[in-house]
């Protein structure tokens, strides 16, 4: 008997879009032994996704299979019927999804979902689902493994959730389990108890896996084997430690760019007065306060990095300091002069100098606005530019960001790409003549290079206009790159500042140390290590309170 | 649970405030139309002094907003007044127009709501196919086709050229409930012909909605029969939603019985309250346009409370 579990030849699947259709997986094979881990590694686009599903021989709506086997234990799943495909999937082959918040059922209990698994699939009983469950909580260590089950999904962290959706992956033993970016959407801290969760459980009950993430370092911890993806092509398929050390293509290469990417020089603090400062404010919604006494300043030509785990005030402080957010206590001082709390009294200067660019391009440009108009609006409105004027100065902006003026002027932001739309809303702010930009997760929604490009961008303008940045990000890589002085914040409070070279190197505060070490890194090893390593220390593992 | 009660006596208390400047409103409303009841009454040819007397003995020549805090002081009571034009009670005077008018209402909702959920929900399974895309043409024209232009086309076809249902209703207190229901067809179609369109319309495409969403397909990756998924993960979602198109829907249909009923010619409530208008019979007027009202208000607060008691995050707090 052979060992192989799953063998995809010449696979090709077509998605539609405008009613036209166009190739997104062209011809690709995969073989996967029993109890082999398998990364598949690319950007977004690259068909991940989309080649995961298909291992069920399931295919997104709008998707279609034109052709290839799909061969699981000997069986060929393209030319099963859909009720014989139906009870493969949850039994032999699960899946667990990127957003488990999204893909549990908000209207039952989490047991409820594990438990019908099996219940409608006749491999147990009701009640012996449920004390498998509970084993199973237990066995991905959620707290309070049988009373956790009783819960609905708002009533437990997305970290947790992500672990009972793997429990639940679990429930009839399958041979495969496809996990989609099942850790993207945590923060960093979380993610490494997730990671450490799925591949000790796939481990233990010899489970194989295909895992799909566009996070090399990420996928480097959990694979045996690599597949790097572009376009629904292969680009290069080895073992997790040869990809690592040693990648061929120069496309694999470039997947470690950001990393590489790094700030000339520091630059220190010249003046006396700070462009901005963030002094001594505590703001929050309703009765909860989200700052608590923070203060920070950031100086012409400086960039400063707000780090911090989702929940930790990292966007409150950048609303406080546009003043959409009124602050409770304390102001924000703009070149030494106190600016009015909220953005409804600060006059025309007050708002020009303070921009800020979005996480989202999609939604953060008009798609009924072209690019003329997008860029134009503040130059009239801020500069009083007319006609002639106004058009030189939106063609120098679209320059400045690298795009052709004549190719670019004329489109909607449809027309464009990520990393373009992204370039508009830099020019936007740029438009204004600030001094000072907020950059809220600019690149999280990038793919690396293109991120790459984006901060390269950022970097060129800010020496050329000697600008302020408060760069938001909880992407360290990035922080590293970009930062001369970082801020590190935990539930609405700072608990480290300074200069970058200082927050990196020890002696660190204990929470600016968990941070840093849960950063995924190239090496196989890195997470064994790291591990080992915190058990030995009893080092402080985790923030979650719930 | 008792956020979910302070929460829909907040909503209950909103209805009533509601209510309140609905009843100003109807009244300045009323008050600002040329001409009063007198006037209506008494013909063109009547002289000033008999105008001005009939107004005395009215008590219309006392100030609108006595007569207004009188009107409320009365149905506080829980007398909602007489009849200007007839001196009748006005409860007495609603309560047979009132039934007839629930009667066809409801005669309509009973057939079109679920007929609507069963055609939304086929029309969202088999979406983009054959029955979606005719079901789609024959609701579009449905809607787009204003009431009295159903109506008069009804009567064209099935009571003038077929002669199988009347064109007027002659409803009494002696009408049989077969009867009934004979006269009560055609108003009855050209209602639903509207809100079943539209309500199918909203059902498909908050069904559809619902199913592009992750934790829908996470149950066809379980390999969840396709059943178990609409009727175990979609449904109990979709009530909320459901609920309130329902809602609009019906009381769109209380509103629209007004025409209808004009039509036809059907002693419901929605006729009265034309006739009173044009009469300028304020107190009757008052009287419908509260129910009108508090219908709209009963329904909307109904499907707020359903909305409430189907969600998860508020049936069962952090």
């Amino acid at each position: 008997m052979t060992n192989r579990l799953l063998e995809i030849r010449n696979l090709e699947i077509d998605g539609e879009s405008d009613e036209v259709w166009h190739e997104i997986i062209k011809g690709l094979d995969l073989d996967l032994d029993r109890g082999e881990v398998l990364g598949l590694i690319g950007e977004s686009g690259a068909g991940k996704s989309t080649l995961g599903l298909a291992a069920m021989n399931f295919v997104r709506p709008g998707c279609r299979i034109r052709g290839g086997t799909i061969r699981f234990d000997g069986q060929e799943l393209t030319e099963q019927s859909e009720t014989t495909l139906r009870k493969l999937r949850g039994v032999r082959i699960a899946y667990v999804a990127q957003s488990a918040a999204a893909s549990f059922n908000p209207a039952h209990q989490l047991i409820d979902q594990f438990s019908e698994i099996p219940v409608v699939h006749k491999v147990k009983s009701r009640q012996d689902a449920e004390a498998d469950a509970k084993d199973l909580y237990r066995r991905v260590l959620l707290p309070d493994p049988n009373g956790i089950g009783y819960r609905y999904p708002h009533q437990v962290s997305g970290g947790q959730l992500q672990r009972a959706m793997t429990a639940m992956a679990l429930s009839c033993r399958p041979d495969l389990i496809i996990f989609d970016e099942p850790t993207t959407a945590l923060d960093v801290t979380t993610q490494i108890e997730v990671l450490t969760t799925i591949r000790d459980i796939v481990r233990e009950f010899n489970t194989a896996a295909i895992y799909i993430s566009h996070d090399l370092a990420v996928v480097a911890q959990m694979a045996d084997r690599i597949m790097v993806l572009r376009y629904g092509e292969l680009v290069e398929e080895s073992t997790t430690r040869q990809m690592m050390s040693d990648p061929k293509m120069d496309y694999t290469k470039s997947l470690w760019a950001v990393r590489s990417f790094k700030k000339e020089a520091e630059t220190a603090a010249t003046e006396i007065n700070p462009v901005v400062k963030v002094d001594n404010v505590t703001a929050g919604y309703g009765e909860e306060d989200i700052l608590k006494n923070v203060t920070f300043e950031i100086h012409r030509g400086q960039t400063v990095a707000i780090v911090g785990e989702s929940g930790s005030g990292k966007s409150t402080a950048a609303r406080v300091i546009t003043g959409l957010l009124p602050p409770r206590l304390g102001e924000v001082q703009f070149s030494g002069e106190a600016l009015p709390k909220s953005f409804k009294s600060r006059n025309k200067d007050q708002l020009r100098h303070v921009q800020m660019i979005y996480q989202m391009a999609d939604t953060a440009l008009n798609p009924r606005q072209r690019i003329r108009n997008i860029i134009g609006r503040p130059l009239s409105f801020y500069l009083n530019l007319r006609g002639k004027q106004k058009e030189e100065r939106i063609r120098e902006l679209l320059s400045l960001i690298e795009l052709e003026p004549d190719l670019y002027i004329d489109r909607y932001p449809d027309e464009l790409s990520g990393g373009q739309k992204q370039r508009v809303s830099i020019a936007r702010a740029l438009a204004a003549e600030p001094e000072f930009i907020i950059c809220d997760e600019v690149t999280s929604a990038l793919d690396q290079l293109v991120a790459e490009g984006i901060l390269r961008l950022l970097d060129r303008l800010q020496r050329e206009f000697n600008l302020a940045y408060m760069f938001i990000t909880h992407d360290l890589a990035t922080v590293k790159a970009i930062a001369d002085n970082v801020v590190v914040m935990l539930q609405g409070e700072i608990v480290e500042q300074g200069p970058k070279t200082d927050v990196f190197s020890p002696p660190h505060h204990e929470y600016t140390e968990l941070l840093l070490s849960s950063v995924p890194e190239m090496d196989p090893d890195w997470l064994n290590e790291l591990i080992a390593h915190r058990e030995k220390h009893g080092v402080m593992t985790s923030t979650s309170t719930s | 649970m008792n956020r979910i009660l302070l929460m829909v006596l907040q909503r209950f208390g909103l209805g009533l405030l509601t209510l309140f400047v609905v009843s100003i409103i109807i009244f300045v409303g009323v008050e600002f139309l040329p001409g009063d009841i007198a006037e209506a009454l008494l013909g063109q040819g009547a002289s000033p002094e008999n105008v001005a007397a009939l107004r005395h003995e009215l008590g219309l020549d006392r100030p609108a907003h006595i007569r207004y805090i009188d009107w409320w002081a009365g149905v506080m009571q829980g007398d909602l007044g007489t009849s200007l034009a007839n001196r009748r009670d006005i409860a007495e005077l609603i309560t047979f127009r009132l039934s007839n008018t629930l009667f066809l209402a409801l005669t309509a909702a009973v057939i079109s709501v679920p007929l609507a959920l069963i055609l939304g929900v086929l029309a969202a399974l088999y979406r983009n196919g054959i029955y979606d895309r005719s079901v789609n043409i024959a609701t579009l024209g449905a809607v787009s086709a204003p009431e009295f232009l159903t109506a008069y086309v009804l009567i064209l076809y099935f009571s003038v050229k077929l002669g199988w249902f009347p064109s007027l209703s002659n409803i009494d207190v002696n009408t049989s409930f077969i009867d009934k229901l004979h006269q009560v067809t055609l108003p009855a179609v050209t209602l639903m012909a509207v809100i079943l369109a539209y309500m199918m319309r909203m059902v498909r495409a908050s069904i559809i909605n619902l199913l592009a969403s992750a934790y829908i397909e996470m149950a066809h990756l379980k390999g969840m029969p396709k059943l178990r998924v609409i009727v175990k993960h979609a449904l109990p979602n979709a009530w909320a939603p459901i609920a309130n198109i329902i809602a609009i829907s019906l009381a769109y249909l209380v509103v629209g019985v007004v025409v209808v009923e004009v039509v036809f010619i059907y002693p419901g409530l929605g006729q009265l309250m034309v006739d009173s208008v044009s009469n300028r019979d304020i107190p009757v007027v008052q009287a419908c346009a509260m129910i009108f009202a508090g219908t709209y208000i009963l329904l909307n607060l109904t499907a707020d409370i359903v909305s409430i008691c189907t969600n998860p995050r508020l049936l069962h707090p952090k």
